[in-house]
């Protein structure tokens, strides 16, 4: 039996029998990670001897006969934009490469008090900008099914990790598909759960009216397992929901009969892979062996979703970016060469003018600002902190924000429309599987391209899941997407539950030969 | 002769509400720590935090605005206004932009130069936000060297607009004293200048008076103003350099952008200030970390229901019980309700108003300025004040003794009757002082002669023959019988 290849809720049976010890496990589980990821780059940290410690304190708690939380001495990843009071906190960018948080996150804190083990952070995306992995400052994440292909993003580090055995639940973000899109290209489950389910304290703002926390696992049950442990109000996150948290593994067992589903024709055949089509169609024939009919539906703006949602994103992440700017903590130009730099120019200013520059030199505070900024974040991140504050500014905020604004309730009332008549969307993640490392770096266009799906969830707040449907030919994975109304993960949950009891796309795990490569250091791009 | 110009006055007031702790997290608000040690992650920005409203000081926002009678927004939000500045950790501040919590009021002033005495000064709206920290420029050792101090950054602001109906920079000040006054009436802010829980920027133009009708000049909007006076001198400087640049200009409103003055309190001048170029697009948006705020009608009348009386209402009801003047209310309420509460104490007890009212303004006020104290802890009750005044009111002791009697009060803790007992003031019965100024008549025929002679100061002799005889009598009283008593003999 190899440990690492067990679902953390089989090896929750296995610590309950004492059939596994919780030390045995994060050994097993960090030995693949020194292994791996050297060449995958799922990690941007990891705490080898803290979670060895902690893993033995809930050992020893559970042979003295102590409660053992729910989580029960499971490794788990992070996504590197969630703090962490004990690690650093570096959204894989340049500008935050030495935050050290004092604080935990919420979910964080949660997962500590139900004995889940951190074992370190996840690489991703730039403040989660991306999506494919491609745009982390400290390097790509690489597919483990392909080396040579993205795991995509921007959780993809949160997706590889599980997918190539690393740890057996971790947590990511989602924002536009940032948990769903890697969950399907990398063969995982995760969940995007509605807006307000997940507090956001202590998740590195990208976009904060889209951005929510959520749980990545092998199957729907671990993710069932996961979600109860970060799902809940929070009185330091005010758009958190009141309320309890329903015991969302324990519903699962309540098989959902007679409840109508609905397929997203719109997202099927015409620019969409073949094999995708094919898988997703496969898929709706499971639900309706399952008892579940299927009806064709659509949501009419959705095609609106990605521009929409490019713009909500961006005008929000221009301002919760603004506060990085070599001031009170993160990475600070060299102020020094700056003074000299400035000096320079102010002799050049006043010696010769405009002959010598194009416009006076700025202010010193100005200038600090410009430079910790242009040194410290990647273009990605620019391009979007333009493009928001663009969208903002007097004279284009009616025609684009708010315009924005409008469009994004119309999205919000198609799926209101939808879910009057099914229970839940079933349809593609992505439009095609993981593409090649580099294939659309040069094009941001096509690269937002790829949300097309994803987004709309988002911008209704709904919740969503992504989970392994189909493989192509050449053995990538392919995603299927589950949207149910608000605070329908229960009924989410179920169906992919009840879908992986009638398939085995979720067993399935990369290819030794693609392990090796990468623990072999073969996995760069020719 | 009729004014070249009249003067048009808008106000907008940031008042720091009186909070424990800050608008968006649990912070202490207090004045005077040492740097940053009142701070959070939260108000400092760090990454990963979110903020969340403080309950009360939104109360404190309601309140105020029910006071301005102002219309509550049954639902209102949150704007982020960006603009970069190292004492604003977020570089955007949390404020209100399109929704603001309310708008439409006003605050009814009393305006000496206003028909009627009184004149109302609309209020266009106001909101909450949370305030920014504060940065130190210091200048040592040749360098510049900017220090930030966040103590203060996320305290809660409240932004109170008026409409331009000021007409003088003596209304702006006595608009300013009432708002402060109301403020703390309402127990929602100490408007401290010197503490910046109170700050003013003030629009001001004039309409000059032409042969084509009235011109009116380009705004100026007039900033760091340290005090009301500063207030009142900075609108009285900037009204005449308008018109004096308009007699040389001829510009009128609309002709040059707005401009920004700064009141240099020495010089008592104002100066342009440079404009930041970048400030002047906040790209407001709203706040999607907050959630929009539900104000309910039975919330707003649970508000109004707990305001109590307010300065304006309150100098009406003293000057209908009490009969007292438009000036003596003014004097009484402009110290805070706790005098008001000690003199209606002692006007109910000692049976007159006028009397109380006076010797609230002249001893106790006197008292608390000396001792620079609070009238809690001024030592004589209003009780035992009563006392005295009724013996005063009585005339059974006269207003110099009453005062002896006072300062013996104040420095012993007796009652008005030890007081005058250990002072040894005996009461001296009509009939007595009758019959000793009829004796001191009889004895003076000279000074009889010289009083209805006309030399009515000459009666002062026998008050001093009366007092020898007697300490306790009442000059005044001798005085008055005698003088009545040589009237008699004519």
């Amino acid at each position: 039996m190899d440990i690492t290849d067990l679902t953390a809720c089989e090896l929750i049976a296995q610590l309950e029998q004492r059939q596994l010890s919780s030390s045995e496990i994060v050994d097993a589980f960090l030995y693949r990670i020194k292994h791996l990821d050297s060449r995958l780059g799922a990690f941007l940290h990891v705490d080898e001897e803290q979670a060895r410690r902690r893993a033995a304190e809930v050992d020893r708690r559970r042979q003295a006969g102590e409660k053992v939380g729910p989580l029960a001495g499971l490794p788990i990843a992070i996504k590197d934009n969630i703090c962490t009071c004990d690690q650093k906190t570096t959204c894989a960018s340049k500008i935050l490469a030495n935050f050290q948080p004092p604080f935990d996150a919420t979910i964080v804190r949660r997962i500590r008090e139900a004995d889940g083990i951190i074992v370190g952070k996840t690489n991703l995306d730039e403040f989660g900008m991306g999506g494919s992995n491609e745009l982390s400052a400290f390097g790509p994440v690489r597919n483990p099914w392909d080396p040579d292909r993205v795991p995509g993003g921007s959780s993809g580090g949160a997706a590889a990790a599980l997918a190539a055995g690393m740890v057996p639940l971790s947590v990511g973000s989602d924002t536009g598909g940032s948990i769903r899109q890697p969950a399907a290209l990398c063969g995982v489950t995760g969940l995007k759960p509605t807006y307000g389910r997940v507090s956001r304290f202590g998740l590195v703002a990208y976009a904060s009216s889209l951005d929510q926390i959520g749980p990545l696992g092998r199957t729907a049950e671990d993710v069932a397992l996961l979600l109860e442990v970060l799902a809940g109000h929070d009185p330091r996150d005010s758009t958190s929901v009141p309320g309890g948290v329903p015991p969302y593994r324990q519903l699962l067992n309540n098989r959902p009969e007679g409840i109508r589903l609905g397929l997203l024709v719109d997202q099927l055949g015409q620019g969409v892979d073949e094999e995708i089509t094919q898988a997703i169609s496969e898929a709706a024939k499971v639900f309706e062996r399952l008892g579940m009919p299927v009806i064709e539906i659509g949501l009419p703006h959705h095609h609106l979703a990605v521009a929409c949602y490019y713009i909500i994103a961006t005008s929000e992440a221009s301002s919760n970016l603004a506060r990085y700017d070599g001031v009170h903590f993160g990475y600070r130009t060299d102020e020094r060469a700056m003074e000299e730099e400035l000096a320079q120019e102010r002799r050049l200013w006043a010696e010769k003018g405009l002959a010598a520059l194009p416009e006076e030199p700025d202010p010193p505070i100005v200038r600090l600002y410009r430079k910790s900024r242009a040194e410290g974040f990647g273009p990605e991140v620019k391009r979007r902190i333009m493009l928001g504050t663009y969208a903002l500014s007097a004279g284009y905020y009616e025609a684009y924000y708010l315009q924005a604004a409008k469009v994004r309730r119309l999205i919000r009332a198609d799926y209101d429309q939808a879910f009057s008549q099914v229970a839940a969307l079933i349809g593609p993640v992505t439009p095609t599987p993981a593409f090649r490392l580099g294939e659309k770096i040069q094009d941001p266009l096509a690269m937002y391209l790829f949300d097309a799906f994803t987004v709309g969830a988002n911008l209704a707040g709904i919740c969503a899941l992504a989970l392994p449907c189909g493989q192509t030919r050449s053995g990538l994975p392919i995603g299927l997407q589950l949207q149910g109304p608000p605070f329908a993960e229960h009924v989410l949950l179920q169906l992919a539950y009840w879908f992986q009891k009638e398939t085995d796309w979720h067993r399935r795990r990369p290819p030794l030969t693609a392990l090796d490569r990468i623990a072999a250091g073969r996995g760069d791009t020719p | 002769m009729e004014k070249p110009y009249e003067i048009v006055i808008g106000l907008e007031v940031h008042v720091q509400l009186l909070t424990r702790s800050k608008l968006f997290c649990g912070c202490s608000t207090e004045f005077g720590a040492p740097p940053n040690t009142q701070t959070c992650p939260v108000c400092i920005g760090m990454p990963g935090v979110l903020p969340v409203m403080n309950r009360h000081a939104f109360e404190l926002a309601l309140k105020t605005a029910c006071a301005l009678n102002c219309e509550i927004a049954p639902f209102t939000k949150w704007d982020r206004k960006n603009y970069y500045y190292p004492d604003l950790p977020k570089n955007y501040q949390i404020s209100q932009y399109d929704l603001p919590f309310s708008r439409n009021g006003y605050l009814e002033i009393r305006s000496p130069e206003a028909e009627g005495g009184r004149r109302r000064i609309g209020i266009i709206r106001v909101h909450l936000e949370e305030d920014a920290g504060k940065s130190m420029h210091d200048e040592k050792a040749g360098r510049a060297d900017s220090r930030i101090d966040l103590n203060r950054a996320g305290t809660p602001l409240l932004e109170i607009v008026t409409r331009p109906d000021l007409r003088s920079p003596t209304e702006a000040k006595v608009f300013l004293q009432e708002l402060k006054l109301l403020l703390n009436y309402l127990g929602v802010s100490d408007c401290n200048m010197q503490e910046g829980s109170l700050r003013v920027d003030a629009n001001i133009n004039i309409r000059v008076n032409t042969p084509d009708g009235p011109v009116p000049t380009p705004i100026v909007e007039v900033k760091n103003m340290n005090s009301f006076r500063a207030v009142e001198r900075a609108l009285a400087y900037e009204a005449e350099r308008q018109y004096q640049e308009f007699l040389q200009t001829g510009k009128r409103l609309g002709e040059v952008p707005k401009q920004t003055r700064g009141w240099d309190d020495e010089a008592e001048v104002t100066r342009p200030q440079r404009t930041k170029e970048e400030s002047s697009d906040y790209r407001y948006f709203p706040e999607p970390d907050l959630v929009p705020v539900v104000v309910t009608e039975a919330e707003i009348a649970r508000i109004r229901a707990s305001l109590g009386e307010l300065p304006a209402a309150l100098r009406e009801r003293l000057e209908r019980s009490y009969g007292l003047t438009a000036y003596d209310s003014d004097v009484l309420v402009s110290q805070g309700r706790p005098v008001v509460d000690y003199f209606e104490v002692l006007a109910q007890r000692c049976g007159e108003g006028k009397l109380a009212a006076n010797w609230v303004q002249q001893e106790v006020l006197r008292y608390l300025n000396e001792k620079q104290v609070g009238i809690e802890s001024f030592p004589i009750p209003a009780e035992r004040l009563a006392e005295l005044l009724a013996m005063i009111r009585e005339r059974t002791l006269d207003t110099r003794r009453g005062r002896e009697v006072f300062a013996r009060m104040l420095t012993t803790g007796e009652t008005a009757t030890e007081a005058l007992a250990a002072l040894g003031f005996v009461d001296v019965s009509d009939e007595e002082i009758h019959a000793l100024c009829r004796k001191l008549i009889a004895e003076n025929p000279k000074t009889v002669a010289d009083v209805k002679a006309g030399k009515i100061k000459a009666v002062g002799g026998l008050v001093g023959q009366a007092k020898k005889i007697n300490p306790h009598v009442d000059p005044a009283k001798v005085r008055e019988v005698c003088l009545r008593l040589i009237g008699e003999l004519a």
